[in-house]
């Protein structure tokens, strides 16, 4: 088995030496053009290990390794896009995404970078708005505006944080559809943050399950036995449907908590964390990549 | 109506209520002591009606009509027009204002930049600030030795607190996702500085500059009534020496409707680089 696009191994994050950690031994890892969700209650540090992934924040300890190479401070192989959208105010929806691609290619001229900047807002659907500043916009086409700047870039790999968490519904399911088309189109590699349980089971290939903060860690990765092409309207009729939605939301309402203040009698046993694929009986398990590449199945239900 | 008209309706009756006031308040007094001779009279100049010297509506617009249509002349050294000592005092604002932007804008980026220099150059600012800038005023002309280039430094030092602290806070309070983005993108220290930290900067910039302008223009009055020679402040004192009361009036029109301007100039460059969030 080759190395993992991404690997994350035993990040450790403490605000100050001798503090305790706000997680640690957090240890993953994402193929290429896979889609993960990481999800926790407030505190556990997901934002956290996401700004460390973008190479915004240093770990105290453990490391990242992206395409066989360590991450250390930013760089344009991967894009972010940030939770508050962050566009600049001052800059039309084109500048604001010329800033992104003028960074990526520095020699390119206007009449390029406007062309690339234009693949990319017709890709998020915004045509016609781009002479338009941010404050011009709804919540949902800025944060659109932030998803096409993050993929002029054409970056390696996609970090998302809480992306939606600001929109309404209707929008929000707008625009996680767009998000898996253009995913599927470009096979991105998506690391994601959310709240979201509906949202992580209809983007994610693999949910990422955090314990409480302080000392938090992945407990779970709990793989999405749904299949690939879901979509919206639909994916509450498939049978693992609930199967799976009831086990993220059990960890959440009970498990996080529980595993947290129980950490010390499991932390022999538990230095990584298990694999788990809700939804699916014994003889159902079909054994397919996600099943492969993971070792050391544990079954649950 | 607007509320818009209807204020500037009031505005209007107010001033003319004011004018009216005025005018009343600065007739001449019918004189009491008819019992004088007439020949004693005309010889103490007493038959003439008398003033108290505080020119009346009708007189002290004769003055700035006067004024402002030769506001050029050049009648020697202590006579010239309402618009030569404008363009002097203009150009002292300016330059002193001018090079106290040199200064303060790029320090105030670093200090805004460095909590390290935020923290250790606070404490001179805070007690820099509050000095009146005519306290400088001996100790530039003793170092200077020039009343020109003195007042000049005095206008420089007024401005550069409120462009400095606003730069510097400015600065310092770029939100950090804009920062992130630039980060994330790999953009250089040169262009974060000038394509994000500046204009997200660039409003509270401006209201130093604004704040410095303003000052800059009470201090200039004060500061060429010291140092003499040219300019509205030392017309105002020159006119005041020749016991012109209606040439004082004038003059402290002219200094306020040109400090509105200033300040109108520099409201419009604010709203050009205000941006909404």
């Amino acid at each position: 088995m080759s190395a993992a696009f991404l690997q994350v191994r035993g990040l450790t994050r403490r605000w100050s030496p001798g503090a305790k950690p706000v997680f640690e031994n957090v240890s993953f890892a994402l193929e290429r053009g896979e889609f993960v969700c990481i999800i926790g209650h407030s505190g556990c540090g997901k934002t956290t290990i996401l700004n460390i992934l973008a190479g915004l924040d240093e770990a105290s300890g453990g490391e990242v390794i992206m395409d066989g190479r360590e991450v250390s401070g930013p760089s344009l192989d991967r894009g972010v896009v940030f939770q508050g959208h962050a566009l600049m105010p001052w800059l039309t929806v084109r500048r604001n995404i010329g800033f992104a691609v003028k960074s990526r290619w520095p020699d390119w001229n206007r009449e390029k970078v406007d062309a690339h900047c234009q693949k990319y807002i017709d890709l998020v659907r915004l045509t016609g708005n781009e002479d338009k500043k941010p404050s011009a916009l709804s919540g949902g086409m800025k944060q659109r505006v932030g998803i096409a700047r993050a993929f002029a870039i054409q970056p390696k790999m996609l970090l998302l944080d809480e992306p939606f968490g600001a929109l309404d519904a209707l929008t929000r399911g707008a625009i996680q559809d767009e998000l898996t088309s253009i995913c599927a189109e470009t096979h991105q590699t998506v690391f994601m943050i959310t709240h979201d349980v509906d949202e992580a089971i209809l983007l994610a290939d693999r949910i990422l399950l955090m314990t409480n903060g302080p000392q938090a860690r992945i407990a779970e990765i709990v793989v999405n036995t749904l299949p690939r092409v879901r979509s919206r309207h639909d994916i509450h009729h498939h049978p693992h449907y609930y199967r799976l939605r009831n086990h993220l939301v059990d960890f959440l309402v009970h498990r996080s908590k529980l595993l947290q203040e129980g950490r010390e009698d499991e932390a022999a046993n538990e230095r990584l964390p298990r694999v788990v694929m809700p939804g699916l009986a014994d003889h159902e398990i079909v054994p397919g990549d996600a099943a492969e590449r993971l070792p050391a199945l544990k079954q649950v239900k | 109506m607007s509320v818009r008209a209807r204020s500037a309706i009031l505005s209007l009756l107010l001033l003319a209520v004011f004018l009216a006031a005025w005018h009343l308040a600065t007739l001449p007094r019918a004189e009491s002591g008819a019992s004088v001779d007439p020949e004693y009279a005309k010889l103490m100049g007493l038959d003439k009606p008398k003033s108290d010297g505080m020119p009346t509506p009708a007189q002290l617009a004769g003055t700035a009509w006067k004024q402002l249509s030769d506001p050029f002349y050049d009648a020697g050294s202590n006579d010239k027009g309402i618009g030569i000592q404008l363009a002097y005092s203009l150009g002292r604002v300016g330059l002193g204002f001018g090079l106290a932007a040199l200064v303060a804008i790029p320090l105030g980026f670093l200090i805004g930049l460095s909590p390290l220099a935020y923290g250790a150059l606070n404490p001179f600012i805070q007690v820099l600030k509050p000095i009146s800038p005519l306290a400088w005023m001996p100790l530039a002309l003793y170092t200077i030795k020039d009343s020109t280039i003195s007042s000049i430094f005095v206008i420089f030092i007024c401005s550069i607190w409120p462009m400095l602290i606003n730069t510097a806070h400015g600065v310092a309070s770029v939100r950090r996702d804009w920062l992130n983005v630039a980060k994330t993108l790999e953009a250089g220290t040169v262009r974060t500085a000038f394509q994000v930290i500046l204009p997200a900067a660039a409003p509270t910039i401006l209201t130093g500059m604004r704040i410095s302008m303003g000052i800059a223009w009470l201090v200039i009055v004060a500061a060429e009534m010291l140092v003499g020679n040219l300019g509205v402040g030392y017309f105002v004192w020159n006119e005041w020496n020749n016991l012109s009361l209606s040439n004082v009036i004038f003059a402290i029109g002219v200094i306020g409707v040109v400090g509105m301007l200033l300040d109108l100039a520099f409201g419009a460059l604010q709203r050009a680089v205000t941006y909404v969030e």
